[in-house]
């Protein structure tokens, strides 16, 4: 860091050790999303010609006009929409209140109640996966929407007690002590100073389950059938119908990937923060 | 002042009142399935054949010595794993040197790098199985153009390619978050020490190996287990991809459950299942360690 500022804004070294290899990773890294995109905006004939396009030609939104016209793709994401907001719901509520006492209590039994939390991310979704699917069919919820939220917070409940509780353990306690000796009660104590300044936290909490529930497939191509099923499932039920539609394939994976960028941009500061505090310090 | 504290802290009803919620939902749904898993896999549990369901003790597992498609899978999750990690690590390692860096625009360029990280993993697997498609796929293009290759090459149809295609995909996935967690960690490393060893003469790569990475090796240590545990399970990209194929050439463990988990076999699916996640749990040992050691201050 000090050294590089001696040097002058656009050395040669400078060019050799920072901005050419950034532009590569860079390169690398958003490249697919440029071809994603070009690729949903080509006419047929640019498509599939023997000659690779690099740029349409004739660029036609036809892939999408079909993609919500034929293909009814509104459907999918407003399933998606609703099972995203109900599982956040109900992760960020339970979440916040376990996250509260693990941060403001010492007691019996904490430390073994927040193990059993952090470590449920390690069981795999096969491992989950299967008995749910029976148990769900038993409970005769399959192909519901409350299948997807019920699978959803076995990964999503875990993860935002960690998060939160990082938050929270960052919130000094005197804010607290403070209210509480001018005679607030804990939960008044809480309302007015705690869940203020928590309330980005639990924006960016919220965001990441958000997008969590959007993206899963593993557990939807499952527990869900035509009438409900979501995005990445619809999206991947695109193919076969006619062969592999590339142009209608990569119009929905762009429609599918805005809403996400969009709240990621908006969130991500805070969410960063909250993701790395724990790694960081440990 | 001391009242109030011990009042805060003072073992009440209320802590557990307020992890009962939370609890109550993770048991439903964590718990009682891994019951549920374990009980499956000691049965014959096809759910094509209900009527045959019936307790069988270890058959399962013992079936699983004899499966050669098992054995195999392992294998490959080794090398799934490894190489799909190692890469993530060296390359978002990379990248967060560069972004660590002062220059103007740094704070869009972490944003839009953290875009794959945030990209639902079918998406990825389509967009890439695209990139690399054997008739028009443009990395095929790029490399005729640069003359690394005469003619198409189908990448996830062809048995020796496959694997690292799949792999390289993964990477290009998880680099984001590796570059993200040890930006971090960067960040948190005093410009004091790098003073001192540029006082005393010391080169960048001297600072990297003896201040940088040991500074980062808790932050190392804990992203990489999480990767491990994350890029073993993961179904969506390799299922999306190849479903496993050609000729089993990208399947791994968790991809051979979810397979078997589709045509119902349940009993032998959990098995593999609970074998996989005991393989875990062994490998996170110093992880989990670690962690208990950091909820007891």
């Amino acid at each position: 860091m000090q050294s590089i500022v001696k040097h002058s804004k656009y050395s040669l070294k400078r060019i050799l050790v920072l901005y050419l290899p950034l532009a590569i990773v860079l390169l690398f890294l958003l490249f697919p999303y440029y071809w994603t995109l070009v690729t949903s905006l080509k006419p047929n004939h640019e498509l599939y010609s023997t000659q690779v396009v690099y740029w349409p030609v004739a660029p036609t939104l036809n892939a999408y006009v079909q993609l919500f016209g034929q293909f009814n793709f509104l459907k999918p994401m407003w399933n998606s929409f609703v099972v995203a907001m109900i599982t956040t719901a109900l992760s960020l509520t339970v979440s916040m209140l376990a996250a509260y006492s693990f941060s403001r209590f010492r007691y019996r039994g904490r430390k073994l109640l927040m193990v059993l939390f952090l470590t449920n991310n390690m069981f795999p979704t096969v491992l989950l996966l299967i008995p749910l699917f029976t148990i769900m069919r038993q409970m005769n919820i399959l192909y519901t929407p409350a299948s997807l939220v019920l699978s959803y917070t076995t990964f999503t409940i875990p993860f935002s007690v960690w998060l939160l509780n990082g938050y929270l353990n960052d919130l000094p306690m005197s804010l607290e002590e403070a209210a509480m000796v001018d005679g607030a009660n804990r939960v008044q104590a809480f309302m007015r100073i705690i869940f203020p300044v928590l309330i980005p936290c639990l924006l960016a909490t919220g965001v990441y389950i958000f997008m969590q529930s959007w993206n899963e497939y593993t557990f939807a191509v499952l527990f869900t059938n035509d009438r409900n099923r979501t995005v990445p499932v619809a999206l991947k039920s695109l193919i076969g119908q006619f062969g592999v539609q590339w142009e209608l394939l990569t119009a929905g994976g762009i429609i599918t990937v805005i809403p996400v960028c969009f709240m990621f941009f908006f969130a991500q500061k805070k969410l960063v923060a909250g993701l790395t505090s724990g790694a960081v310090k440990g | 002042m001391e009242i109030i504290q011990k009042r805060m802290r003072k073992a009440n009803i209320w802590p557990y009142l307020l992890v009962l919620p939370a609890l109550l939902v993770v048991i439903a749904v964590v718990f009682v399935p891994i019951l549920n898993a374990i009980s499956m896999s000691l049965q014959q549990y096809d759910l094509r054949r209900p009527k045959q369901i019936a307790f069988i003790g270890l058959q399962n597992y013992l079936q699983l010595f004899s499966d050669k498609q098992f054995i195999a899978s392992l294998y490959r999750t080794v090398l799934w794993v490894v190489f799909g990690v190692g890469f993530q690590f060296v390359f978002g390692f990379a990248l967060a040197l560069l972004l660590n860096q002062g220059f103007r625009g740094r704070g869009l360029v972490r944003s839009v790098s953290l875009i794959p990280w945030v990209t639902p993993g079918v998406l990825i697997a389509l967009m890439w199985r695209w990139l690399l498609d054997g008739n028009y796929g443009v990395i095929n293009d790029l490399l005729q153009r640069i003359g690394w290759i005469e003619s198409n090459i189908a990448f996830l149809a062809n048995r020796t390619t496959a694997l690292p295609s799949v792999i390289l995909t993964i990477v290009w996935q998880g680099i984001p978050f590796f570059a993200l967690m040890l930006l971090a960690g960067l960040q948190g490393i005093s410009h004091d020490l790098y003073e001192a060893a540029d006082i005393d003469g010391a080169h960048s790569l001297q600072k990297l190996r003896f201040i940088t990475i040991p500074s980062l090796k808790n932050t190392i240590f804990v992203t990489t287990m999480l990767r491990v545990i994350w890029v073993a399970n993961s179904v969506d990209v390799i299922f999306n991809m190849t479903e496993g194929g050609p000729a089993y050439a990208t399947q791994t463990l968790s991809v051979y459950i979810y397979l078997k988990a589709n045509t119902l076999n349940m009993g032998y699916a959990s098995a593999m299942a609970i074998v996989l996640t005991i393989l875990l749990l062994a490998f996170s040992i110093p992880y989990l360690r670690s962690m208990f050691r950091d909820q007891g201050v």
